[in-house]
């Protein structure tokens, strides 16, 4: 009909009218890439994967409250994670799964951020020329990119700390010894330096995980007016929770009361 | 030219005349709309819905707005309702109820049988209108509830908040666009119509200038419908948006479109008083107010006290003095002039003494504030936004101010006009109303005639032209009329005098508001026939428009629409000096009852005056249609 | 009434789309507090034209605050510094005597710059003809009282179409999303019982129309604070859910839910 139409139409001369705006077909894709290739799509993206990485974190540092407890708790802890379905599964195997799903979800995280980054600055090729008051957006909301890539490079060199000990005892004595976790973490957090870039590093995190946590059901669409009101309390306890217990860890190794 | 106007009603009784009239259009096969092509001019409620159901049924169709998009119109500030003789509430509600009251309301002087008509399918335009998604109020039950509006005794108006223009208009236009979406439609924005192609006695189709590059271009069609709004704007200062305008219907009416009542002008009571010389245009307030608010001035007229200062009994509730029994809740027409009297014998208040006070204190003293914000609360804030006066603490001041207009394109029973080809639909033309329109029925009228009246008259028109050539754009009548859209452009461009197209509007505003508006007398609109001519000659000689026709160029735009009421301001003050009598709106003061209401001359004015163009707004050709009223009765009003 | 002086002005003046654009200077010498915005400038405006100068291009229609044509960002905030209005609904009175006052067109790249001040917001109907609907062909429909819609359900399809599409929240949102106009439009119809049976068609549709044209939703929430009709976040959220079920819900099996 579209066709006939528009054989039997003159077409203007300069500016077309609008027709027939709603006929292009989408071409087929898979589930999952026709999800991820909209915005709303690699919003859930970065949503699901928000949610691992915050259940990381927040077990992460509830195992690490075990250095309270002593050298032999946290580095059994160590131990035990190795040890995750054993022996139906061989040593190490879960956790090296455990890892490999983190990583996927952090990756997945940074892409779907990249890339919603670059199509938001394409959204506005010319930005106001005049300074924008916000009324609403936040510290917290505008900077998720920064402190999120604050927060990935402290990740790097966490890993290369604790995990690897590549730097564990640059500027420190003693030896980088895999299963001594204790003592790796307060050789590592007794460099006040590495504390100062913990603390930061945890408070942008806190900063991070409190947008996060919220936007999470708006991205999700998660939304009742049932729970709603209880959305801001959620992310700001979660986000308090895990700021407090991880900063706790270099305050108590520089104030001494964790040391070997 | 002498014309005999054929309104071309339908045999049978009055209810039967409808189906009469359906049962023997003649009809267009499907596989065979696709060959015509409709033009449908304005995408407010009445062209929005034209257009979607034409494209529904199969024609192709060409949308023309000049707002940015069809969901920008002017229908959309409609607040109230709408009407329907759905008759949901039980309360003896009728199609015959409906249409006695509007034929009551417009003062006897609107045609019978398209009164009959619309009441009868008012009741299907709710029916579509929820089936589309409109969020209609409702009970907690989930039915529809309904409100009860002025000049009616039952609760027939179905409202949306107080948007119910906006819903109903976001409901056409979601429609529309959907055809549009689908490719049923072609939607030009931003384009304004300026000069309407008549060849050989019929209309072939429109020029157009496109707002964006200054571009004239013509499209040629099997049939173009007028749905380009009321003309309200002529008086500078009203209710209506600020880009709504007679361009179309007046250029269809200089082609040969004959002009109907053009004097009956509705004037709403409750509309924020202008603050000063340099106001662009008037909010109205709901009328619901009335029902809790009474109005009153000073007695004495220069007292100049704050309201809260003045004691009871130096206060004139004039509302309440007059019309005891309706008191504050007496018709627009009437509440308006009595406002006016008393604000011209200085009785006015607010800093430029031009208003009258709405207060509610006493509803609050009765009621307590949170009833009073709960049924008003946005209204209140409405007010307080625009007043910067707080509306529970000192009284509103309110004037009356010009809001819809019942004249416009004569059409027939088949909404046609008199150029074959032609139609008019909603406020463009004059069909339903007569002389005064009851409230929430202006957007039932729109919606009636774009989806339930056109899509069968039209296929009635274009059934017999099938497979037969129509004249495309290169006509030499497309080709004159493209060159003489240029030349009035260029012509306003070239001018280079001294005043704005603004000025000149609002000193065309003034005369026509003070001669025509609310009250009008033989030497007063004698007085304006003598200076409209002076100032529209001055508007030739020295107007002034900035820029170029090349790109945006809203100046040139505006001086083209002025020019327009400039000729339509003439033929308005022609019709109201020659319709002696009162009716409705239109209120002549040498015509009056003793108690001053309106005196109608049945003997004499029981018809409809249209106006066939003579090229000289001044000395138009006159042309009656008598009234014949078979089914109501003629009777005075009265809201005493 | 009382007059405000001495407004110093910089409007943003562009001949086209195409045109690099800049601020232009004025002052206002003297202005009623009672006059709005937009009677401001068309004082200006007419004092340009009396000096032969060609008027600033700005878009503006009912002037009350419905139609949703008029725009602006003014001193960096979308339709001014007042909350819940539009710019036709701002006064003077917000302002005093001396102060400056930056005004400059939407900008995103599917609100092109026409001239001046006044851009193209048609993308805005783009993503409506996509979905923006119910199927209900003029004729068809039954009995306005067959379909009940809770009261509730109807409150909240009003809250959300009060839309009145003037492209506040993509020129306030710091990337130039449409989440809240397209949330809007698929909230006032995804409630609504008559809105069922295209649900998931729709939010399918209109989302891909938006994500063509538009950035994406990082919930800072400036899109809700500019609007005027003060809608919510939540059409937001109930988009996002709509469109996650949009993709996974077997449509054979609709109606039995």
């Amino acid at each position: 009909m579209v066709k006939t139409q528009q054989a039997i139409a003159k077409v203007g001369k300069s500016r077309a009218p609008v027709t027939g705006t709603a006929l292009s077909v989408r071409k087929k894709q898979s589930y999952i890439a026709d999800i991820y290739s909209t915005a709303v799509g690699k919003k859930y993206a970065m949503a699901i994967s928000g949610i691992a990485l915050m259940g990381f974190v927040l077990f992460h540092m509830i195992g690490n409250l075990k250095m309270y407890l002593g050298a032999a708790e946290i580095n059994s802890y160590a131990e035990f994670l190795k040890k995750l379905l054993y022996p139906l599964a061989p040593k190490g195997a879960v956790l090296w799964m455990l890892r490999g799903g983190l990583l996927a979800m952090l990756v997945l995280h940074l892409h779907a951020a990249w890339s919603l980054t670059v199509l938001n600055h394409q959204a506005r090729p010319v930005k106001y020329q005049s300074p924008r008051d916000y009324e609403v957006a936040n510290f917290a909301s505008r900077t998720m990119r920064y402190s999120g890539m604050i927060v990935a490079s402290f990740l790097t060199w966490h890993l290369l700390d604790l995990t690897f000990g590549v730097v564990n005892t640059v500027g420190a004595e003693g030896t980088f010894v895999r299963a001594e976790v204790y003592a790796n973490i307060v050789r590592s957090l007794g460099r006040w330096p590495v504390a100062a870039f913990y603390i930061l590093a945890n408070l942008l995190l806190g900063i991070h995980l409190r947008h996060g946590a919220w936007s999470i059901f708006q991205s999700l669409g998660w939304n009742n007016p049932r729970f709603n009101a209880w959305r801001w309390t959620f992310a700001t306890a979660f986000a308090a929770v895990v700021v407090v217990g991880n900063v706790s860890f270099p305050i108590a190794v520089l104030a001494g009361i964790v040391k070997v | 030219m002498n014309t005999i106007l054929n309104a071309k009603i339908p045999s049978g009784a009055l209810h039967e005349k409808w189906d009469n009239y359906k049962a023997d259009a003649k009809l267009v096969n499907p596989n065979n709309k696709r060959k015509f092509k409709v033009i449908v001019v304005g995408t407010g409620l009445a062209g929005a819905s034209a257009a979607a159901t034409l494209a529904e049924l199969g024609y192709q169709v060409d949308a023309f707005t000049f707002h940015d998009s069809a969901r920008r119109a002017h229908s959309i500030a409609a607040q109230g309702g709408i009407n329907a003789a759905k008759n949901y509430q039980g309360d003896g509600d009728s199609i015959n109820r409906l249409f006695v009251d509007t034929i009551k309301g417009g003062d006897f002087r609107s045609r019978e049988s398209n009164v009959h008509r619309l009441a009868q399918v008012s009741v299907d335009i709710i029916d579509q209108m929820v089936a589309q998604g409109v969020p209609f109020a409702r009970e907690y039950g989930g039915m529809l509830d309904n409100r009860s509006f002025g000049g009616a005794q039952v609760s027939r108006t179905f409202y949306a908040r107080g948007q119910t223009g906006q819903q109903l208009l976001l409901g056409a236009y979601q429609q529309l666009s959907r055809q549009i979406g689908l490719g049923g439609v072609r939607l030009f924005n931003r384009t304004e119509l300026v000069d309407v192609v008549v060849v050989d006695g019929r209309c072939s189709g429109i020029v157009v200038r496109d707002l964006l590059t200054g571009e004239i271009t013509s499209h040629a069609a099997h049939a173009v419908v007028m749905a380009t709004g009321g003309y309200g704007n002529v008086y500078f200062l009203s209710t209506n948006a600020m880009n709504s305008n007679v361009t179309a219907s007046w250029r269809a009416h200089r082609r040969g479109a004959m002009f109907a009542n053009p004097c009956f002008t509705q004037i709403h009571p409750t509309c924020i008083p202008q603050s000063d010389e340099s106001q662009s245009k008037l909010t109205l307030m709901s009328e619901s107010l009335r029902n809790d608010g009474r109005v009153w001035v000073p007695k004495n007229a220069d007292d100049v006290r704050p309201a809260d200062q003045i004691p009871e009994s130096e206060r004139d509730y004039y509302l309440e003095r007059l019309y005891p029994s309706y008191g504050n809740l007496a018709a627009r027409d009437v509440s308006s002039r009595a406002a006016k009297r008393l604000v011209d014998k200085g009785h006015g208040v607010g800093p430029l003494k031009n208003g009258v006070n709405l207060d509610f204190s006493a509803a609050i003293a009765r009621l307590g504030r949170d009833v009073v914000q709960e049924r008003y609360g946005n209204l209140f804030q409405m007010y307080e936004r625009i007043a910067g006066e707080d509306p529970y603490s000192t009284p509103m001041r309110i004037y009356p101010a010009t809001h819809y207009t019942m004249g416009g394109l004569w059409v027939d029973y088949e909404l046609a006009t008199t150029i074959p080809g032609l139609y008019a639909a909603g406020e463009a033309n004059f069909s339903d109303h007569g002389a005064n329109r009851l409230g929430a029925s202006a957007l039932m009228q729109g919606l009636s005639d774009g989806y339930f009246v056109l899509p069968y008259t039209i296929s009635n028109e274009l059934a017999p032209l099938l497979n037969k050539t129509i004249p495309t754009t290169d006509h030499p009548a497309f080709v004159q009329a493209e060159a003489e859209a240029h030349e009035r452009f260029s012509g306003y461009l070239n001018v280079k005098g001294t005043r704005s197209p603004d000025w000149f509007h609002r000193e065309l505003g003034k005369i026509i508001w003070d001669y025509c508006g609310m009250e009008r007398t033989q030497q007063g609109l004698e007085k304006a026939l003598s200076e409209l001519p002076a100032l529209y000659g001055e508007f030739q000689k020295d107007l002034r428009v900035t820029g170029t026709g090349e790109s945006v160029n809203q100046t040139l735009e505006k001086a083209g629409r002025v020019d327009d009421f400039f000729q339509l301001g003439m033929l308005m003050c022609r019709d109201a000096l020659d319709r002696e009598e009162s009716c409705g709106a239109h209120f002549r003061s040498e015509y009056q009852t003793d108690e001053g209401e309106a005196l109608r001359n049945d003997q004499d004015f029981c018809h409809v005056s249209a106006y066939n163009s003579t090229g000289d707004p001044m000395n138009p050709d006159l042309v009656e249609e008598p009234l014949v009223f078979e089914t109501a009765q003629l009777a005075t009003r009265s809201y005493k | 009434m009382r007059l405000i002086n001495d407004l110093k002005l910089k409007v943003w003046r562009q001949d086209g789309p195409d045109a690099a654009g800049h601020f232009e200077s004025h002052t206002v010498e003297k202005v009623s507090d009672e006059a709005s915005f937009l009677e401001m400038l068309d004082q200006l405006n007419e004092r340009l034209i009396l000096e032969n100068k060609e008027a600033i291009v700005f878009d503006h229609d009912c002037r009350e605050g419905i139609c949703g044509t008029c725009s602006l960002m003014i001193n960096g905030q979308a339709h001014g510094p007042q909350r819940g209005s539009t710019t036709c609904q701002l006064h003077m009175r917000t302002f005093k005597s001396g102060d400056e006052i930056v005004i400059e067109p939407w900008r995103a790249k599917a609100f092109p710059i026409i001239k001046d001040l006044m851009v193209d917001r048609s993308s805005f109907d783009r993503i409506v003809e996509a979905g923006g609907f119910i199927t209900a062909p003029t004729g068809g429909a039954p009995d306005a009282n067959l379909i009940l819609v809770p009261k509730p359900v109807a409150d909240a399809a009003m809250d959300s179409a009060a839309c009145i599409g003037c492209g506040a929240c993509v020129a306030a949102c710091p990337n130039g999303a449409a989440s809240l106009f397209t949330g809007a439009k698929i909230s006032h119809l995804n409630v609504l019982p008559q809105g069922q049976a295209e649900r998931y068609k729709r939010v399918e549709a209109m989302v891909h129309a938006m994500d063509d044209q538009f950035g994406s939703c990082t919930n800072h929430g400036e899109c809700s604070s500019a609007c005027p009709k003060e809608i919510s976040l939540d059409v937001i959220a109930l988009m996002n859910s709509d469109f996650r079920k949009s993709k996974s819900k077997n449509r054979k099996a609709l109606s039995r839910s």
